[in-house]
């Protein structure tokens, strides 16, 4: 019969590299950056790792031949022939990296492993994320088809549906990409630090309209690596573990922007993914029992529908409950991507459910290193991602919390 | 008999007024021409003709097909067999492109008469299409445009029957362009007009007229072929052809001089404007000359729902700037660009060719869905693909759903517009959006699908379908 992850594997420490343009560090830089910290914080030594996950999308190539394998790894930490494997689900890669290790540890195979999450994407000479390589209707259907034209599409339909005008639509992302931008600068480790105001959001260079420059996340490099064991065996490394409460993978079907009743309003995948995760956490009023959300705001409009789709807000109704609430700040009800998010925190895209889950983990433990945004009385954190585009999802969320 | 038994006619929808032409480089210059957008070339442009002409008609009795070009976008690959598929004619028909002479029109549709005549085709389409460019700062430049027309040959209910023809072949040369040009060249005017299209053009008109056995006052419309803007004015005199009344008005000043195309569009025109029993006289130059008086039925009453040249010169947006057309022409050296090489996969396209040459899609028969493209199971009821049939697509009208307009794009006319359709009898296309004005999109819009060059990749230039707003019928 099958079991529930739930409480059976520990994070027993956590590290993550500055996010930024990293010149100074290629991708096995970054992964040796991670991990010492996340070795550091567990009190282990990377000879005691016995198996390790690393999640990524590219690697350093963003070149048709495809990403590496997972050597990137065993490599820059000179692991000596213990099982490493890399793991990529779009944007889930970092979740996935995390959820293998969890897994490898509720089978009880291992005791004592490692996940990273990990991207250089700074290197092509190119902004954006370069283009699929050809495959299954690639790459003319479909052609042009960009992260910030395709989540556009559900801007113009949110906008439409709920009948709100251009500006006012506009205004309503700026207030989430202010909120991400006050917390990128009370975080040391964001990418982007700049405090913003609305007025400079709403009349930022377009990018893709409706969303403007600050409408969407910048392209990052950075990596993110966490240290797992058994629950039953935590106590041993520190008093202040965090135990895997839920882990869903939702992976839809595709073909959502080719389905006549879909209106590009909701994150199918991510409803389904948030149901399963709370089933598995328990969680029956996920708004009052979550103390934090970090969710996937590639863009503005992102967050607004992934809170949505999370059940944290009726549909239609986001302005309302949390724009004019402010509700998502840290002191709010309902405190979503107070690391700053995609959006500041940056999204080198298979380290970002790793970051995720680092920021749910430190603030748990009361640790966050800028106090100003440290979340009282913390009970459970949610880390999720989105890889895809509306239409072709997969979700991961992690659910957080105490022993 | 065989005759002509439909037409059709496309204008591509940007314009560029010659006054940005005098802003550019000084001179003279009045009214428009029409450009073909950066996704078009001189096949998609045949494609939309063709299709406005076989509105209505039996696709499955066309036997052959003769495109007539002189700016083919492949050197060694036919396009007229790309145009078969885009036009979801059979498998089982001949194709040839028919090129490198401002008289390939007229020969493609005295050869498509022929077949007919000769029985060895039921139908027989016959599509031209140019996109000639000159060099820039002449008076060619601000004479050439972009455009196609399309005739449907065939035996049953003519509308215009073919009184006479007369063809006249020499080694004349005039204007042309060699293996790797991209501009026209020519020679002296006055050696051409003197020694060649004066007097040729006047003996092949001369006997077509006394063929048909009429007189110069019995023709109801002259379609006369010049090579700019002068040289027809020599004819007119010569024959005394009413040039208010008689001559029909080859529309440089408002869609421009359209090379092979040129005659066929403007017998599309007069044939708009034409009444039972008008006697038409085309007659055009290149490499010789050739002459036909044809004559028009009743059945050119049926002829009224065609876009054709009316339709698609109503509907047009104006370039902004010079440096616009020379995107949209690729007129000029541009940024290196670092971006990852673009892929493409041929053998996905073979597989999926159906989908992406005649814009087919998959109805579940099971639940009665639409779906493009094709996925293995329903996607509303997962039945298996086997319970799929093919359904053509390519005349469906649909509405708006979303949309996005992405500025920081790598197409050549940024926005590059992402748009999501749903059509009117089902199904949902999600595509990029052409010929669209950013400033006037509007979910719930109705929308239409065109034939298009999506890019090139690898060298080899990819044609798909993309949704545009309804141009005016």
């Amino acid at each position: 019969m099958r079991e529930s992850i739930k409480d059976k594997v520990a994070i027993i420490g956590t590290g993550c590299t500055k996010f930024a343009e990293r010149w100074d560090a290629d991708v096995e830089d970054l992964i040796k950056e991670a991990v010492d910290e996340a070795l550091e914080d567990a009190g282990v030594e990377i000879k005691d790792i016995q198996a390790g996950w690393v999640g990524t999308g590219r690697g350093s190539q963003q070149v048709p031949m495809g990403p590496p394998g997972a050597h990137i790894a065993s490599a820059a930490l000179q692991t000596q022939y213990i099982p490493f494997t890399r793991v990529d689900n779009l944007c889930c890669g970092g979740q996935e990296a995390v959820r293998g290790a969890a897994l490898g540890i509720a089978s009880r195979c291992y005791d004592l492993v490692l996940a990273i999450g990990v991207e250089k994407l700074k290197d092509t000479g190119y902004g954006g994320l370069g283009e699929a390589y050809p495959g299954k209707w690639e790459p003319i259907y479909g052609a042009l088809g960009t992260p910030p034209g395709r989540y556009a599409l559900a801007a113009t339909a949110y906008f439409s549906k709920y009948g709100f005008s251009q500006e006012e639509g506009k205004r309503m992302l700026a207030e989430i990409s202010v909120k991400s931008h006050y917390y990128g600068k009370r975080n040391p480790k964001a990418h982007l630090k700049r405090e913003i105001t609305v007025e400079e959001a709403v009349n930022a260079p377009m990018i893709c309209w409706p969303l403007g420059l600050y409408d969407c996340c910048g392209v990052t490099d950075g990596a993110s690596a966490a240290v797992l064991v058994p629950s039953s065996e935590a106590k041993a490394y520190r008093d202040d573990y965090v135990n895997i409460k839920a882990f869903s993978i939702a992976t839809g079907p595709g073909f959502l922007k080719e389905d006549e009743r879909y209106d590009f309003t909701y994150w199918r995948e991510t409803q389904e993914g948030a149901k399963a995760a709370y089933e598995e956490a328990g969680i029956k009023d996920p708004r009052k029992e979550l103390s934090l959300v970090e969710l996937h705001d590639c863009f503005s409009i992102a967050e607004l529908i992934a809170t949505e789709s999370m059940f944290l807000c009726e549909p239609g109704k986001y302005r309302e409950e949390f724009t004019e609430k402010r509700a998502y700040y840290h002191d709010g009800e309902m405190p979503v991507n107070v690391s700053g998010g995609l959006k500041s925190f940056g999204h080198p895209i298979g380290a970002s459910g790793a970051r995720e889950i680092e920021e749910c983990v430190r603030q748990l433990q009361g640790r966050v290193k800028e106090p100003s945004r440290q979340i009282a009385n913390f009970e459970l954190g949610l880390a999720h991602n989105q890889g895809g585009h509306p239409g072709r999802f997969v979700s991961g969320i992690a659910i957080l919390g105490r022993p | 008999m065989a005759g002509i038994i439909s037409y059709g006619a496309y204008i591509p929808l940007y314009r560029l007024s010659r006054e940005i032409l005098v802003q550019v480089w000084g001179g003279k210059g009045k009214g428009e021409k029409a450009v073909a957008s950066a996704d078009e070339d001189s096949l998609t442009l045949g494609v939309e003709a063709a299709r406005d002409c076989l509105k209505g008609f039996d696709k499955s009795k066309v036997d052959a097909l003769y495109f007539a070009t002189t700016t083919a976008p492949y050197k060694e690959k036919q396009s007229a067999s790309i145009m078969a598929a885009a036009c979801d004619l059979r498998e089982e028909i001949r194709t040839v492109d028919i090129t490198d002479s401002m008289r390939s029109a007229t020969i493609a549709l005295t050869m498509a008469m022929d077949a007919v005549k000769s029985g060895s085709a039921r139908t027989a389409l016959v599509v031209a299409a140019d996109t000639r460019l000159a060099p820039p700062d002449t008076e060619y430049e601000s004479l050439f445009g972009d455009g196609a027309a399309a005739f449907l040959i065939g035996n049953d209910d003519v509308v215009v029957e073919i009184e006479s023809s007369s063809f006249i072949t020499l080694p004349f040369v005039d204007y042309w362009r060699l293996e790797n040009d991209k501009i026209i060249r020519w020679w002296e005017e006055r050696f051409c007009r003197e020694e060649g299209y004066v007097p040729y053009m006047t003996k092949a008109i001369e006997d077509a007229i006394d063929k048909a056995n009429v007189t110069v006052a019995d023709i109801a419309k002259a379609v006369i072929y010049s090579p700019d803007k002068r040289m027809q004015g020599d004819i007119v005199k010569r024959f005394k052809f009413d040039p208010k009344a008689q001559v029909q008005d080859l529309m440089f000043d408002n869609i421009g001089h359209t090379g092979c195309a040129l005659v066929p569009m403007a017998l599309v025109a007069a044939l708009e404007n034409a009444k039972a029993g008008d006697k038409i006289l085309a007659a055009t130059w290149g490499d010789g000359a050739d002459a036909f008086v044809f004559k028009v039925t009743d059945k050119i009453s049926k002829m009224a729902d065609r876009r054709g040249i009316k339709g698609y010169l109503k509907s047009k947006v104006a370039l902004p700037t010079y440096g616009k057309y020379m995107h949209f022409r690729d007129l000029m050296e541009w940024e290196h660009d670092l971006f990852m090489e673009r892929r493409m996969a041929l053998a996905e396209i073979w597989r999926y060719r159906n989908f992406y040459f005649r814009f087919y899609g998959v109805k579940c028969t099971e639940c009665g869905h639409i779906m493009l493209p094709h996925p293995n199971f329903c996607i509303y009821c997962q039945a298996d693909e086997k319970f799929f049939e093919q359904v053509p697509m390519a005349d469906a009208k649909g509405k708006l759903v979303t949309y996005s307009m992405d500025v920081r794009s790598r197409a050549i006319d940024p926005p590059n517009v992402l748009a999501v359709v749903t059509f009117d009898g089902g199904g949902r296309f999600f595509s990029q959006m052409t010929d669209r004005d950013p400033d006037n999109i509007k979910v719930g819009m109705e929308m239409e699908v065109t034939f298009r060059r999506i890019h090139d990749a690898l060298g080899i230039h990819n044609y798909f379908w993309k949704c545009r707003p309804v141009r005016g019928d």
